[in-house]
């Protein structure tokens, strides 16, 4: 099968969706969230059975890559986390419906909720292309699908003053970092004469390039994708829209968005590294952010009592380390080869990433629908009501704060060896730091649900046990099974990239 | 048979998680793990020198570019002597655990975290792959905090536990970029631990001397956290006090001779050059470990302290014999983490009765108790003795050969080494001061009225301290038992170091 179906089949999907929900009277809108996660399981199996082109000749492969297994990679979280994110919508519905159905007489009561499972399925496809995308046009065209579709989806809860305010934000700052990678295009565009990576690669090779030309472009496009990917100091959107925002789409954001911010940043950012010219100031000026990133996200954790807050920062972090791996490409001849390694390390840092914060949000997702609360205060005491959900936490946690037999750190574990193979210990050292931090805030959440007891003053003492639904159930014993079993054997997600 | 023995505790653990009865789980699988480590101990070949035996291996990750990763598993004579050390400990442990129905809170998690803990140090000691070492050593992380902070003793548990938890997660975290650095210093492509001493031992891909210092100094860093070593050692009596006994006997007895473990089987063989650099730095360290931690343990009020500070200022002796990079030397302090495992899991069981029974292990509210529980009183004797290192006990065998070790070459005239030993001699006499202080004002002298006279010590109570007190004896009086284990493993250490 061609490999560009996946991104087709996912589009019809999402508007089969539609199509049902404006046509066919359901008793139970969440029907439509069953037909999604079918469907994207279906799609996810399908990802084993691509053809790559016999020749790729014609305009189609100008702007979508062939043979490339990194984009099938990313393609595969792409699709993990949407189905992720559908399984979460699917128990956050009641919310949902809360919080944008008009109490209308005679409208459907869970009216509004149909678009709210259609529109994962849009970004989900947005997604898979830019994976493939090898051009500027695409690159540009299917960041903005994602985008477009985030902006809505932030903003869903429209009697959420917290939501909306988010979507505004989000939306005014999307905005701007759109108009810096436009911007920095056209320079690119300008210096190399090209849109498509491979002959801007070839230009930037060239020693008689304008590097300072060539610097602004890659200048203006780091400062769109650090936005993109949360890095600093370009990070002050991420908390407050991941509060605001629904929370199956904050998890969407942070890892989808995220995953899709890198592999573009690392298409783009690739043919820079590739240049002996450009390399020594590219390098640096990403190690400069990496560190930013790393401080700022970590050490801005501490204080948090906001438990989106903290995964926002956390995923701010987060970024911090896969910056780290870009910027500890070695700097050798060979371009290629030298930026395999790094590209490894941080498609495999996100195949973890996707994991254990997927874990994280369906737990609070489930959580959230019984308690009212975002706060730790909703935590505490937890591991007495909810065993199931506590433990699950407790190794979501575990493997963001990078604990050995957990998938987490062997993110870490590589990125550490990359920076002490690249002698980069400055970086290594803001690296240990925000390590050692990781390992306080993400406990907090372990202590308040192992070790706090539940405060009458701040809080209803409600001791009857947290519901779980089944299809939530079994993907978090997958995702734990998966974490831990990764965790010892790495080779379950590198053998993908291999 | 070596992976069943690994995998029986987390294995049990995961049953207990399931569900199967807790303590009925967790004292059959410690029970079955010592009975196994003590078959291997039968049929370990002694006549072979040095290398692993009962060898497993599991290939995991075989990919370029990235480390070899696999699952294996192997004891030589230092491996073997821990491997029964926490299998003997485990067992106590969780036998003098309370019974399921006296657990504040969920028993299941209690005795999960014990397994767990212990299965974690059994994992490390075992291991032949440096990941998986340094895995299974982390494994030990958070049922620690949780045990202290759900289960331990006094107001500040959590916030013990939370220091615990920090600073052996920092520890970790130096040891493991150490790690990597050594890794990538002798340009490995595997984890298996003898290919890397391999590589660091041939000269092609030795480490420079120059950095060999760098990243000896990393590694005693990272490994001293987790050993106590002074000055990183604040963590370490305040955890073990707060902590329920059980924890501060598989924590102290035997997890926190994974440091030691690790300094003896890495980063000796790897970086001897780092190592002699950086000798003296130790010497001064360890000193502060004897005589500096030895008169705080004497100034200590309450028995639980006072064991938390002796186990930290014991640790100054094994790394004397680390030190001394001689056979003796380093027999010794490999017998040493035996004894002293032994002997601090022995007299926190005890102080764990003394809590239960009388509701304090303060010295000024206790005192003359042996008039109601003389059973208590002998046994307490017994292992105070021990750990005060009096002949007839392990721990008297260990502390001689160490000192024997760590003054050879004196005909040579005396280094900083001999008189670091001159010193150190003098922690046996502080040692012998605050024991049998603690002895004095909890047994002997007058007996309070206030306090309630409880039964003595049943049966039941007694057996998993017997257990632990015999082997200490058994060995004190033939130390050879142990010594013909680790004499092949340890010259095995210094022969690749020749050729």
């Amino acid at each position: 099968m061609p490999v560009y179906f996946l991104e087709i089949i996912v589009v019809a999907l999402g508007l089969l969706i539609l199509m049902v929900d404006a046509f066919v009277k359901l008793e139970d809108k969440r029907t439509l969230a069953w037909v999604g996660m079918l469907g994207l399981v279906v799609v996810f199996a399908l990802l084993f059975r691509v053809q790559w082109p016999e020749s790729t000749e014609g305009a189609f492969w100008q702007f979508y890559s062939a043979n490339d297994n990194l984009a099938l990679f990313f393609k595969g979280i792409a699709i993990l986390c949407t189905l992720g994110v559908m399984i979460m919508s699917y128990d956050f519905s009641g919310v949902v419906v809360d919080q944008t159905a008009d109490p209308e007489p005679g409208a459907h009561p869970q009216a509004g909720l149909g678009e709210f499972f259609a529109l994962p399925l849009f970004a989900c496809a947005g997604l898979m292309w830019m994976a493939s995308a090898n051009n500027l046009v695409s690159i540009f065209v299917s960041l903005e699908t994602v985008t477009i579709c985030f902006y809505v989806m932030v903003a869903y809860l429209r009697r959420n003053v917290g939501s909306l305010e988010a979507g505004v934000k989000y939306l005014i700052l999307g905005a701007l970092s759109t108009g810096f990678l436009v911007y920095g295009f056209a320079w690119l565009y300008g210096v190399t004469g090209s849109m498509d990576l491979a002959e801007i690669s070839a230009a930037l090779a060239k020693p008689d390039v304008n590097q300072a030309a060539a610097l602004f472009a890659f200048a203006l496009i780091l400062v769109a994708l650090t936005f993109k990917v949360g890095g600093a100091p370009f990070h002050f959107w991420i908390p407050d829209v991941y509060q605001g925002a629904p929370t199956p789409i904050t998890a969407f954001l942070s890892i989808g968005s995220k995953a899709a911010g890198f592999i573009v940043l690392l298409r783009l950012v690739s043919p820079f590294l590739a240049s002996g010219e450009l390399v020594g100031k590219v390098t640096l000026a990403i190690a400069i952010i990496a560190g930013l990133t790393l401080l700022i996200g970590n050490l801005s954790a501490i204080p948090q009592k906001n438990f989106k807050r903290l995964l926002a920062y956390s995923s701010i972090s987060h970024a911090g380390f896969l910056l780290m791996a870009l910027a500890c490409t070695p700097r050798s001849s060979d371009a290629s080869g030298a930026l395999s390694k790094p590209v490894t390390v941080i498609a495999f840092y996100l195949g973890a990433y996707l994991l254990m914060t997927i874990l994280a949000f369906l737990v609070m997702t489930v959580v959230r629908r019984k308690i009212a609360d975002e706060t730790f205060d909703a935590y505490t005491g937890l591991a007495k009501r909810a065993p199931f959900l506590s433990a699950a936490m407790l190794i979501a946690m575990a493997s963001l704060a990078g604990i050995p037999l957990t998938v987490g750190f062997w993110g870490k574990l590589f990125v550490f060896k990359l920076a002490v193979e690249q002698q980069q210990w400055v970086l290594l050292a803001i690296g240990l730091i925000g390590a050692g931090a990781g390992f306080y805030y993400y406990l907090k959440i372990a202590a308040s649900m192992y070790l706090g007891t539940p405060d009458p003053k701040k809080q209803v003492i409600d001791d009857t046990p947290i519901p779980i639904g089944n299809v939530a159930r079994i993907a978090m014993i997958l995702l734990m099974v998966g974490i831990i079993v990764a965790g010892v054997n790495p080779s379950l997600i590198l053998g993908l990239l291999d | 048979m070596l992976e069943i023995i690994v995998f029986l505790p987390l294995i049990a653990a995961l049953a207990i998680a399931l569900g199967a009865p807790a303590r009925f789980t967790a004292l059959s699988a410690s029970a079955f793990a010592l009975v196994l480590s003590l078959v291997l101990a039968i049929q370990f070949d002694l006549t072979k020198e040095g290398g692993f035996q009962f060898e497993s291996a599991r290939p995991l990750l075989d990919i370029g570019g990235f480390p070899d990763l696999s699952l294996s598993f192997g004891i030589d004579g230092i491996s073997l002597v821990l491997l029964l050390l926490a299998t003997i400990v485990m067992l106590s442990a969780v036998w003098v655990a309370p019974g399921e129905k006296q657990i504040k809170g969920s028993s299941k998690l209690y005795y999960l975290s014990l397994l767990l803990i212990g299965g974690g140090a059994i994992g490390a000691f075992c291991s032949t792959d440096l990941f998986f070492l340094y895995a299974f050593h982390e494994l030990a992380l958070i049922p620690t905090f949780l045990m202290i902070g759900i289960f331990g003793h006094g107001e500040n548990r959590v916030k013990t536990a939370w220091t615990i938890t920090i600073y052996l997660g920092v520890g970790s975290l130096i040891l493991l970029v150490g790690l990597i650095m050594a890794l990538v210093g002798v340009g490995a492509d595997t984890f298996n631990i003898e290919e890397i001493i391999a590589l660091a031992k041939s000269p092609e891909t030795a480490i420079a001397a120059g950095e060999q210092k760098w990243i000896f100094g990393i590694l005693l860093v990272g490994f001293g956290i987790l050993v106590s070593l002074f000055p990183f050692h604040s963590w370490a009596a305040p955890a073990y006090s707060d902590a329920p006994e059980p924890v501060a006997m598989l924590h102290a007895g035997v997890l926190k001779k994974f440091g030691l473990y690790g300094l003896i089987r890495i980063a000796m063989p790897m970086l001897p050059a780092g190592m002699e650099a950086l000798t003296n730095v130790l010497l001064v360290l360890l000193l502060g470990n004897i005589i500096y931690l030895g008169l705080v343990t004497i100034a200590q009020k309450k028995l639980d302290r006072m064991l938390g500070y002796s186990s930290v200022m014991h640790m100054g002796y094994v790394f004397l014999g680390i030190a001394a990079a001689n056979h003796l030397g380093v027999s010794g302090a490999v017998l040493l983490m035996f004894a002293h495992g032994i002997s601090i899991a022995l007299l926190f069981a005890l102080c764990g009765w003394v809590r239960e029974n009388y509701g304090t292990v303060d010295f000024e509210k206790l005192g003359g108790i042996a008039s109601h529980v003389p059973k208590l009183g002998l046994l307490f004797g017994f292992a105070a003795f021990a750990s005060a290192g009096l002949p007839g006990f392990a721990n008297f065998a260990a502390e001689v050969a160490i000192f024997f070790g760590a003054f050879k070459g004196a005909e040579d005239g005396i280094g900083w080494i001999q008189w670091a030993t001159i010193i150190a001699l003098w922690g046996v006499v502080i040692s012998a001061v605050y024991m049998l202080r603690a002895y004095r004002s909890i047994f002997l002298g007058e007996c309070s009225k206030t306090l309630s006279a409880p039964a003595d010590m049943t049966w039941a109570a007694r057996l998993p301290i017997l257990l632990l007190l015999v082997a200490l004896l058994v060995v004190g009086f033939v130390p050879e038992i142990l010594n013909q284990f680790i004499r092949p493993a340890v010259e095995g250490l210094f022969l690749v170091k020749a050729g």
